[in-house]
């Protein structure tokens, strides 16, 4: 825990990346984290199933703005499926810190927000697999 | 007046009688607990009189004949009366059992408020109220058809009585914390009181933050109701109380209802118990009730007056060693004149977010609270997304206060502030 606000971390927090708005909001999601009143919302831009560029926005804690800040990183140009799939693991990993129980919702609030957007976006899509309907 | 350095030597005796304090955290640092304003930790004499309950007494009361029944009917009674004389109601008749402030509250928002609200009267409250002294006002307005109104409060978190005439009007229910839990502020309850019952209302007060920490004398205030929680008092959890006046206890319809509240039952209806059984339906918490009565034992023997002067006294050297620490950018919030405050003091530091500060704060053994405190409108209103609390009671020391000021000095290290 001593080593738990690293240099990154910080750095993150203070210079967030992909930190904003897009003009063009193709799949978008938001949530806050009760216990702290952090806040977080993800937009996404989408190209053939593909995210082509991506800001969140929201206010919270070092860990929670610096795990968000990441992921945005981590996602431009990889499928919306992917995304929807991301694990807990994966965005600790990238993160790299020992997270106590009591900050887990901190750091993964960015994750759950994200993949609201991408699950939500995915539904509206047509099902592949399934038989046509007939056209009305 | 006792010499400064005597009441820190009574607060370290006194932190012995706590067993918890005494255990390093995981990564040895000396415990410094300063959140009791969330939960207060409990004397060795309070634990013993739960394990004394369940070892030597325990039965249901107010049934049995038999020698068990009627020792724990007298224990869980005689701690109704300790705590009557704690608050120095008039006859512990006026003291209802609950499990916390919150359910207290409920108790006079469901019973009182459904049969005394009509469309056109009021509820005052103020903005600085925890959730549980806002949230059954909210449901209740809604219910009734009644306004609700709030008294403001300054950037400082002061009530501003300018216009409390003009607000009073039409109003029925005054609902008031005595003190705030996320600003410290002491309510100004003998001008808003007096003032309240001339317009007509009745009011309540959460004394949550005040029972425990000073002498409250709900016939000196005059208030009607007034809630309050035994884990905040060094008493345990899942036990607390509702003051109210007799005759608006006996106006009012029960709010729980089934064993224990009746006086006689047929099978289409059924005669109410007395007060304060009345209120009190199925089977209370017993252990805990004699539990809290043995820590309104503790407290008064080490006496109110000085749990008072001392956390005062504490509040102010506190102030003083954080303000050293106001150029890395430490902002403290809440009444700017001490007397004005009770020892919960708010902060945060520069751009540091209050969770990362308890945190960090907390490997060094100094556990504080952080968040929004249960007042998400007052945080809202003064623009902070959070902030770190730090509350003192009657077992902290000045020791713990330099423990804060050095894992601040340290948080300041690592968010590279200095």
């Amino acid at each position: 825990m001593d080593d738990f606000y690293k240099e990154y971390i910080l750095d993150h927090y203070r210079n967030p990346r992909n930190f904003g708005h897009l003009e063009r909001v193709d799949a978008s999601a938001e949530d806050i984290n009760p216990l702290c009143g952090d806040k977080i919302r993800f937009e996404l831009q989408l190209e053939d199933g593909r995210v082509t560029d991506v800001r969140f926005s929201g206010k919270g804690c070092a860990i929670s703005q610096a795990s968000a800040s990441m992921l945005s990183e981590s996602i431009k140009g990889r499928k919306l499926e992917d995304v929807a799939r991301l694990s807990k693991e994966e965005v600790l990993e990238n993160v790299g810190i020992g997270i106590s129980p009591a900050r887990m919702k901190c750091a993964t609030l960015g994750l759950k927000v994200l993949k609201s957007a991408a699950l939500g976006e995915i539904a509206t899509w047509p099902d592949e697999d399934a038989p046509a309907e007939a056209a009305p | 007046m006792i010499a400064p350095s005597k009441l820190d030597e009574r607060a370290k005796t006194i932190a012995r009688d706590f067993p918890i304090l005494a255990q390093p955290t995981s990564r040895g640092k000396r415990l410094a607990f300063l959140d009791s304003a969330a939960s207060s930790q409990k004397p060795q004499a309070v634990i013993d009189a739960l394990v004394h309950y369940y070892t030597y007494d325990n039965a249901n009361i107010h049934r049995g004949v038999y020698e068990l029944a009627e020792r724990a009917t007298a224990a869980f009674e005689g701690a109704r009366e300790k705590v009557a004389r704690f608050i120095n109601a008039a006859e512990s008749a006026e003291l209802i059992w609950t499990r916390n402030t919150t359910e207290s509250i409920n108790l006079v928002s469901f019973s009182w408020g459904l049969q005394n609200l009509r469309p056109g009267d009021a509820i005052l409250t103020s903005q600085l109220e925890h959730h549980s002294n806002l949230v059954p006002w909210q449901l209740l307005a809604a219910k009734t058809g009644a306004d609700l109104r709030f008294i403001e409060v300054d950037a400082n978190g002061m009530h501003e009585l300018d216009d409390l005439d003009e607000k009073l009007h039409g109003v029925k229910l005054v609902a008031l914390s005595h003190i705030s839990n996320s600003l410290g502020t002491i309510a100004p309850l003998e001008t808003i009181v007096p003032r309240a019952h001339a317009a007509g209302a009745i009011v309540l007060v959460d004394a949550a933050q005040s029972v425990p920490h000073m002498k409250v004398d709900v016939r000196a205030l005059d208030v009607d109701f007034l809630a309050a929680s035994g884990h905040k008092m060094c008493g345990p959890t899942g036990i607390g109380f509702l003051y109210g006046k007799r005759a608006l206890l006996e106006a009012m319809p029960p709010f729980l209802t089934g064993g224990d509240m009746i006086k006689r039952v047929e099978y289409r209806e059924t005669s109410f118990n007395e007060i304060p059984w009345k209120f009190e339906a199925g089977t209370s918490n017993i252990a805990d009730a004699v539990a809290l009565g043995a820590a309104v034992d503790y407290l008064e023997t080490i006496g109110m007056d000085w749990v008072h002067a001392h956390e005062r006294r504490l509040t102010a050297f506190a102030l003083e060693r954080m303000r050293t620490l106001e150029p890395l950018g430490l902002a403290i919030y809440g009444p700017l004149d001490p007397k004005d405050r009770s020892g919960i003091i708010a902060f945060n530091l520069a751009d540091v977010h209050a969770h990362d500060l308890a945190s960090i704060l907390d490997t060094e053994g100094v556990c504080v609270r952080a968040g929004h405190h249960c007042t998400m409108p007052l945080m809202e209103k003064m623009g902070w997304p959070a902030t770190a609390r730090a509350s003192f009671y009657l077992y902290n020391t000045e020791e713990d206060v330099e423990q804060l000021a050095g894992a601040l000095h340290k948080a300041a290290r690592i968010f590279k502030l200095a």
